[in-house]
C-alpha cells in the first residue's frame, strides 16, 4: 500500500513553516520550530500526549496565535493575513477534525454543500449533484446525504467530514487523528481512501496521528514532535533513529507489528 | 457573514469549451482550466446538449491545464447522458495527471445527485405530527415508569434510613437553597415595592391607601411568594439538575455507577429531590419576609405608613389560613421542579447537544407544571371556601 518515497517527485514548498514559537497558557509548545511540505506529499506528525502536534495544526490554519516566526501556506504569511486574504486562502483547505465536526442541525448532504453555499454561486441542481459526487468519493452510500450526523457511526462520520473538506476541492488537507476511534478494518479502508484521494486530487496531506499502521501506509515523511521542534525523515530512516523517543515509538510491540505486516 | 460570500476562489485561466460535430460524432474540445470557479458557466450547455443522430461521442482534453472534481464531475456526467442515449463515449489526450481523478469519479461516484428531504409536504406535516404524538405517549409512560423507581427508592428508603445520603442531602439544600438566598431575597424585596407601589397609586384615588397593606400581605403570602420562588428556583435548580444528570450521562458516569452496583435513583435523585422539598417552603418563608419589607418600606416613604401601623394592619388583613396556603404549596411545587429537572437528565442522550435541549426543556416544563398546579390549588381552595 505504501509507496517508496524515493519514487515520487513533490513540487513546489506549500507550507512552510521557519522558527515557530507557540505559547499556550503560559506553556511553550514550540519553541523554533521548521517544517516544509511540498506539493503532493503526505506528511504524518506524532509526539507524545501535550507535545502540541495538534497545536501545531490548529496554528497553521489560523485558530491559534502563533508568538514567534513565519508560517507560509501557499506562499502567504498566515500571521499576518488580514480577515478577508485569510478566508480566501481557508478555501484553499480543508479541515478534518477528529471526530468529523459536523454541523448537527444539518444533513450530511447539506453539510457538505455549507462551503458551496457560502463561497461560490453553483446553481442548487449542480451543488446536489456534487454533494453526491463528493459523498461517494469519501465512500459513502447514497443514502447517507439525507442523514443526520447522529445517525452516523463514527467513521461514516469522519467520511462526512472528509466530504466537506474536499467540498470545495482543496490543494492542502489537514487531517486530526483521522483514525482514531475507528476499527483497525475500518482505519484501514480510510488509509486508502486518503490515499486514493491525494493521488486522485494531488492533495498535500498534514495529519497528526497516533496509528503506526496509518504512518506506514500512507505517509510519504513522518515528523517527531521532540523538544518542542520537529524532527523528520521517512519512516525506515526515523526506525533508526537513536533518539529514545523515536526508538521506542517504532520499536513498541504494535511498531513491530505494523513493520511486520508491511 | 457578507464578508465571507466577497471570497473570490481562485479562479486563474477561464475553461473553454468547443463542440465540433462530425458527422455522427460529436466532440468536446475541453481546454483551460476546468475547476470550481471557472467551469460552472458550462453548466447549463452541458447539461442542455442534445445526442440525437450521435453515435460517438469524444470528449477531447488535449488543451487541458488544471481539473479538479467540479470539471471532472461535469464531463462525466455529460459522458453518461450521451451513454444513456445511446451513444458512446470516449476520452481522447487526458493527461497522465487527471487520469487518476477520472478514474475515481467513474468509479466511486454513480449515485444520483443528493435529495433534500421536503419539509413542507403534507407527508412531512403529518410524519412531523405523528412522530410528536407517538414521543409524547412514550415521554408520559417513561415519566410513570421514572415516578415507580422513584416511588419504590423512596420506600426502601424510608424502610432502611441508612441508606438516605445525608450528606449529598445537606450539600443540595446548600447548594438549593442557601446558594438562592440573595437572587431570591432581593427579587421578592423589589416584587413588594412594585406591589405596593401600583397598590397605593390605585387606592389612593379612593382615599383607601390603607388598604395597600392588605393588598401587599394577602398578594404575597397567598400566591407571589410561593410562585416567584418557585419559578426562580426551577431556572435555578431545576436545570441545574438536568445539567449536571446528563452530562453524568454523556459521560457514562450513570451507566458507571449501575456497575459499581448503586442505584443513580437513589444516588443522585433522592437527594436533589428531598433536598428542594425542604428548602423551598424555607425559601418561601424568607421570599414573604423580603417582600414584605419591600412592601413596608414603600408604605412608609410613599404613603407614610409607619412600621407599627404597618404591622397592625398587616396581622388583622392576614388571619388563619392565608400564610399556610402558600407555604402548603411549596413542597408540591418543589416536587415538580426536582422530578421534571432529575427525570430530563435521564433522558440525556450520548451526545453534547442534548444536554442543552433537555436542559431548556426542563426549566420550560417545570415552570409550566407550576403554574397548573398553582390554578389546581385555587380551585381547589375555592372550593374548601378558604
Amino acid at each position: 500500500m505504501s509507496l517508496a518515497p524515493e519514487t515520487r517527485a513533490f513540487g513546489p514548498p506549500v507550507i512552510k513553516i521557519e522558527g515557530l514559537v507557540t505559547r499556550v497558557g503560559g506553556r511553550v509548545l514550540h519553541d523554533g520550530l521548521d517544517l516544509e511540505l511540498r506539493r503532493g506529499e503526505v506528511v504524518g506528525v506524532v509526539g507524545g500526549s501535550g507535545t502540541g502536534k495538534s497545536v501545531l495544526l490548529r496554528t497553521i490554519i489560523g485558530l491559534n496565535r502563533h508568538v514567534g516566526g513565519r508560517i507560509e501556506v501557499l506562499g502567504q504569511d498566515v500571521g499576518r493575513l488580514g480577515e478577508r486574504a485569510l478566508r480566501q486562502l481557508q478555501t484553499r483547505w480543508g479541515v478534518l477534525f477528529q471526530d468529523g465536526a459536523l454541523f448537527s442541525a444539518q444533513t450530511v448532504a447539506q453539510n457538505v454543500q455549507v462551503p458551496m453555499r457560502e463561497h461560490t454561486d453553483l446553481t442548487a441542481r449542480l451543488m446536489d449533484e456534487l454533494a453526491a459526487v463528493k459523498l461517494g468519493m469519501a465512500g459513502l452510500p447514497p443514502d447517507a446525504a439525507t442523514k443526520f450526523p447522529s445517525e452516523l457511526s463514527g467513521g461514516m462520520r469522519k467520511r462526512a467530514g472528509l466530504a466537506r473538506a474536499l467540498a470545495l476541492d482543496p490543494e492542502i488537507l489537514f487531517l486530526d487523528e483521522p483514525t482514531a476511534g475507528l476499527d483497525p478494518i475500518s482505519a484501514a479502508q480510510f488509509d486508502a481512501l486518503v490515499r486514493d484521494l491525494q493521488k486522485s486530487l494531488n492533495l498535500t496531506v498534514f495529519m497528526v496521528t497516533h496509528d503506526i499502521d496509518t504512518l506506514r501506509a500512507t505517509t510519504d515523511r513522518i515528523a517527531v514532535l521532540i523538544d518542542k521542534k520537529i524532527r523528520i525523515g521517512t519512516f525506515d530512516t526515523l526506525v533508526h533513529d537513536p533518539h529514545p523517543w523515536i526508538q521506542q515509538y517504532f520499536s513498541g510491540v504494535r511498531g513491530r507489528a505494523a513493520l511486520g505486516h508491511a | 457573514m457578507a464578508a465571507l460570500q466577497e471570497v473570490d476562489l481562485p479562479a486563474a485561466a477561464a475553461a473553454r469549451l468547443e463542440t465540433v460535430r462530425r458527422g455522427d460524432t460529436l466532440v468536446l474540445k475541453i481546454a483551460g482550466s476546468w475547476v470550481l470557479g471557472s467551469a460552472e458557466p458550462h453548466d447549463a450547455p452541458l447539461r442542455g446538449l442534445s445526442f440525437a443522430g450521435v453515435k460517438t461521442l469524444e470528449i477531447d482534453c488535449a488543451g487541458l491545464d488544471r481539473l479538479d472534481t467540479t470539471g471532472a464531475w461535469l464531463l462525466m456526467r455529460t459522458r453518461r447522458a450521451a451513454e444513456m442515449a445511446g451513444a458512446r463515449g470516449a476520452w481522447l489526450d487526458v493527461p497522465d495527471a487527471f487520469q487518476p481523478l477520472i478514474t475515481t469519479i467513474d468509479k466511486d461516484c454513480k449515485g444520483p445527485p443528493v435529495a433534500h428531504p421536503d419539509e413542507h409536504s403534507l407527508q412531512a406535516f403529518l410524519a412531523r405530527v405523528g412522530l410528536a404524538t407517538a414521543h409524547f405517549f412514550g415521554q408520559a409512560v417513561s415519566l410513570l415508569g421514572f415516578l415507580g423507581m422513584v416511588a419504590i427508592e423512596t420506600t426502601a428508603t424510608i424502610l432502611h434510613p441508612r441508606r438516605l445520603r445525608v450528606a449529598a442531602v445537606v450539600r443540595q439544600m446548600e447548594e438549593v437553597g442557601l446558594n438562592a438566598m440573595p437572587i431570591v431575597g432581593l427579587l421578592s424585596f423589589l416584587l413588594g415595592i412594585v406591589f405596593a407601589f401600583q397598590g397605593a397609586d390605585q387606592l389612593r384615588r379612593f382615599g383607601a391607601e390603607i388598604f395597600t397593606v392588605n393588598l401587599l400581605g394577602i398578594s404575597i403570602l397567598r400566591e407571589i411568594g410561593a410562585i416567584m420562588t418557585a419559578i426562580i428556583v426551577a431556572g435555578r435548580s431545576g436545570s441545574s439538575f438536568t445539567a449536571q444528570i446528563g452530562t453524568m450521562k454523556v459521560n457514562e458516569e450513570i451507566d458507571a455507577l449501575y456497575t459499581l452496583g448503586m442505584n443513580p435513583v437513589e444516588v443522585l435523585v433522592l437527594p436533589r429531590m428531598l433536598a428542594l422539598v425542604l428548602t423551598l417552603p424555607l425559601l418561601t418563608v424568607f421570599a414573604n419576609a423580603m417582600g414584605i419589607l419591600g412592601g413596608a418600606l414603600m408604605c412608609l416613604f410613599d404613603l407614610g405608613i409607619t412600621m407599627p401601623a404597618f404591622l397592625r394592619q398587616l396581622q388583622g388583613a392576614v388571619g388563619g389560613w392565608i400564610f399556610w396556603i402558600g407555604i402548603i404549596k411549596a413542597p408540591i411545587f418543589a416536587f415538580l421542579i426536582a422530578t421534571v429537572g432529575c427525570y430530563e437528565g435521564l433522558q440525556v442522550e450520548r451526545n453534547a447537544a442534548s444536554v442543552g435541549m433537555l436542559t431548556t426543556r426542563s426549566v420550560v416544563e417545570s415552570i409550566f407544571l407550576v403554574i397548573v398546579a398553582d390554578a389546581i390549588f385555587s380551585v381547589l381552595f375555592s372550593m374548601l371556601g378558604i
